[in-house]
């Protein structure tokens, strides 16, 4: 028994330290007057400020097509899910494969396929919508995923025949019962859109113009151009950005999924 | 047509207009255009003709390869801990050995450049010996980030399988006189044998198509994503970047769906 615990435990540690140290450098160039030196050169914000006057526009585009993203995969997913697990068989798993593809091809050939057709399209191809549509593409079998797999756990059909045989037309069962009823999962869904959104760079590397920069651009444009010091400082903004909602996303499926387990 | 039958086609609709117009069109016009240079379809022949698309393939293959079983390795002895045992600050653990899954790939990359780059603290220490150590940019880097961004899905992965398995199953075969190790070779391994051939191909696949952390430490080495990627925009080749982004999308999605009809439900994302 011991040495097997010994080893485990080593092993657990010894990976905690992998993810944890580079994470914790890169905070504490980002707060030090010259990394170089060490911390005795002193704590300071002013990398942290440079930051802002450098890159606020990407912070305030990534949280913009975030939203957006947000906003396209509820509009889009969630009445998507509901007609998925109304489809019988073949027909819907078909449909969830394809448009769970995005899932399992790299960003990066998704990026080329984007740009093969409409790169000649200016006006579409310029904006930050070209790269909204990146993301919905991207977070969107995310967004249908959590929805079905709440939705799945309830007895919708029963609830739906119940309200049907009072009288109500199907899209008010779909908006009074269906939506409510999946709410954990729409959180869930719409939290790791946002998280995943924020984050995305394969994608938006090849989409993106100098004038369409969002926060995981600029940080690649920091990290080949700046000093250490800025390129931490913006990483320890986009850290600050994301891993609150990284918690909540993963408070929010566990939730969804006891729920689930519940019922 | 019922009413409710010709509602649930219209809550299609979103669904069915957006990925004819953003993922089948694109994906069609890729194949489209990989058919479309000088070579014709003969370009991928080509492909497996030219040694550098086959050796950038070949090893891109053998460094996901390994990082996936790295990963598996790390991962399951952590997360198999962490499952059996109670303790204080174990939900901090979970917490640290996860938290990276939300870091785009190029964020992995600066990880590994602040831990093994020049002025890294590996290299550091190194120098207080009187050594250097610089593997940032190396074969060694990539495969130090690709581990990065791989152990925190690996590790939720078997930690949920490992939740699943019946606790009776490893207490009888204690009870019959199994050591620690043969419980854990014939009974607990075998019970995880589906989540570490799910996990194993999402690491894999997700190593294969990997961009971001490649852009930052690969400068110099040709995995497959930066050929694609210095293909398209240095070269302007593309036929060719678009047969190499429709090889690799073939090899990661068919690998997904055999891994999913093995073992379930998959996430792979970023890298």
């Amino acid at each position: 028994m011991r040495p097997l615990f010994a080893l485990q435990l080593g092993v657990t540690l010894a990976t905690c330290l992998f993810m944890t140290l580079p994470a914790v450098l890169s905070v504490l160039a980002g707060v030090t007057a010259n990394y170089f030196q060490g911390i005795s050169s002193g704590l300071t914000l002013q990398w942290v400020a440079q930051v802002w006057e450098l890159y606020a526009d990407t912070i305030a585009r990534s949280l913009l097509i975030a939203f957006g993203a947000l906003v396209a995969t509820l509009v889009i997913g969630v009445p998507a899910a509901w007609a998925l697990l109304r489809t019988p068989g073949r027909l819907s798993r078909a449909v969830e494969e394809v448009v769970t593809l995005p899932l399992s091809v790299p960003g990066l050939a998704l990026a080329l396929a984007l740009l093969q057709l409409y790169g000649t399209w200016r006006g579409f191809r310029m904006s930050d919508w070209f790269i909204l549509v990146g993301h919905v593409l991207y977070t969107l079998p995310f967004m249908i995923r959590a929805v079905m797999a709440v939705m799945a756990t309830i007895d919708l059909p029963r609830l739906e025949e119940a309200a049907a045989a009072l009288g109500a037309p199907a899209w008010r069962r779909f908006i009074d019962i269906a939506v409510p009823n999946a709410a954990p999962g729409i959180l869930a869904g719409a939290l790791t859109v946002v998280t995943l959104s924020i984050g995305e760079f394969n994608l938006t590397w090849m989409l993106h113009t100098p004038l369409t920069k969002t926060l995981p651009v600029g940080l690649a444009d920091s990290y080949a151009s700046m000093r250490l010091e800025i390129a931490s400082a913006y990483t320890l903004v986009f850290f600050v950005m994301v891993l609150p909602l990284l918690v909540a996303m993963q408070w929010a499926s566990q939730r969804a999924q006891s729920i689930g387990a519940t019922r | 047509m019922s009413s409710a039958s010709r509602f649930v086609l219209i809550a299609a609709l979103p669904l069915a207009t957006f990925a004819a117009a953003f993922l089948l069109l694109p994906l069609a016009q890729l194949v489209h255009t990989s058919a479309s240079g000088p070579m014709g379809l003969s370009v991928y022949l080509h492909l497996l003709e030219r040694p550098r698309y086959l050796r950038a393939l070949l090893d891109t293959a053998l460094l996901s390869a390994l990082v996936s079983l790295a990963a598996i390795a790390i991962a399951t002895t952590a997360g198999l801990f962490l499952v059996r045992h109670r303790f204080a600050g174990r939900s901090l653990l979970i917490g640290l050995l996860t938290f990276p899954l939300a870091f785009p790939g190029v964020a992995v990359g600066f990880m590994i450049i602040l831990l093994a780059g020049r002025q890294g603290v590996l290299n550091q220490v190194a120098d207080l010996l009187g050594g250097r150590m610089v593997l940032a940019y190396s074969m060694t880097g990539l495969f130090l980030g690709y581990l990065y961004f791989s152990i925190p899905r690996v590790i939720l992965t078997i930690m949920a399988a490992a939740e699943k398995i019946d606790p009776a199953l490893e207490e009888a075969a204690r009870s019959l006189g199994a050591s620690p190790f043969a419980v854990l070779r014939d009974v607990t391994l075998p019970a995880l044998t589906p989540a570490l051939v799910a996990s194993g191909a999402i690491a894999f696949a997700t190593a294969m198509g990997a961009f971001g952390t490649a852009f930052t430490l690969a400068t110099n080495i040709d995995v497959l994503p930066m050929v694609i990627y210095t293909e398209f925009t240095l070269a302007a080749n593309f036929a060719t970047a678009a047969a190499l982004s429709v090889v690799l999308g073939l090899v990661t999605w068919v690998l997904l769906f055999a891994a999913r009809s093995l073992a379930g439900t998959t996430v792979a994302a970023g890298g």
